[in-house]
């Protein structure tokens, strides 16, 4: 069973056509790997179907928004894939 | 249906009880300014305003879904086919079917027919977000009730 970073780095690859070797765990999505956010839509889709999540992209932008929170903190790619075990995790509980 | 001014849509035929899918119906003119162009002597419904009209489907049952508190905005058109000629006087039977709704945006397959048979089809993505300032909502809600939306089971008093 591969892990949530191999699988989140493969949709990022085949979703944006960025080399999979280029794409690490402390990558930035927006900042390293130039995702916009129309691209990340895909992506969220893609992740969405494949965990059987919801990401909160609305909640997370408000919060950068806001100034509550980083870029870092939802977009490095550790990071990411922490939130999505989270949302996981809280669905099977 | 005009399409000269966007409005592509003529009548919403059907919403499912579980609002994942719309049925709706626009008869493409006899006449157009947009046949002016679109092409002289030989009227051709423009592939773009198929797809505008397909987007305007979906727009409708994401509006019933989210009750009408926010705004769809075509992002993307994905996997577009225009498989025929539509011209006028035809009748384009449109319906639209949700794939996904994730936050702050939305997933559909979209279709048109014409005497039961596919004449285009696409899968959009809409970014839905807050009702900009000014008339706009109050403007939709005047189109949901010419095209006999069932506004008064979606929005809330």
């Amino acid at each position: 069973m591969s892990s949530t970073f191999d699988t989140v780095a493969n949709i990022i690859a085949e979703t944006c056509d960025i080399p999979r070797d280029t794409i690490t765990s402390e990558s930035h999505a927006i900042d390293d790997l130039g995702i916009d956010s129309l691209d990340f839509l895909d992506i969220a889709f893609a992740i969405d179907k494949a965990f059987g999540i919801k990401l909160p992209l609305e909640q997370w932008t408000q919060e950068v928004n806001d100034g509550k929170a980083t870029t870092e903190q939802y977009f490095v790619l550790k990071n990411l894939c922490a939130r999505i075990d989270e949302l996981v995790a809280a669905k099977t509980a | 249906m005009r399409p000269e001014v966007f409005k592509m849509v003529d009548r919403v035929v059907a919403i499912d009880p579980g609002l994942e899918t719309i049925q709706c119906e626009g008869l493409v003119p006899q006449e157009s300014s947009i046949f002016e162009g679109h092409f002289p002597g030989h009227p051709i419904m423009p592939g773009v305003l198929l797809i505008e009209a397909m987007a305007q489907t979906t727009g409708w049952l994401i509006l019933a879904r989210n009750r009408f508190e926010k705004m769809p905005f075509l992002a993307t058109v994905k996997e577009a086919k225009l498989r025929t000629f539509v011209v006028p006087g035809q009748m384009l039977d449109l319906h639209s079917r949700i794939l996904h709704e994730g936050s702050g945006f939305v997933v559909a397959q979209t279709k048109a027919l014409i005497e039961g048979k596919p004449v285009c089809n696409a899968e959009l993505v809409f970014r839905v977000l807050p009702w900009p300032e000014g008339r706009m909502k109050d403007v939709v809600l005047k189109v949901a009730e010419r095209v006999e939306f069932p506004v008064a089971g979606f929005v809330d008093a």
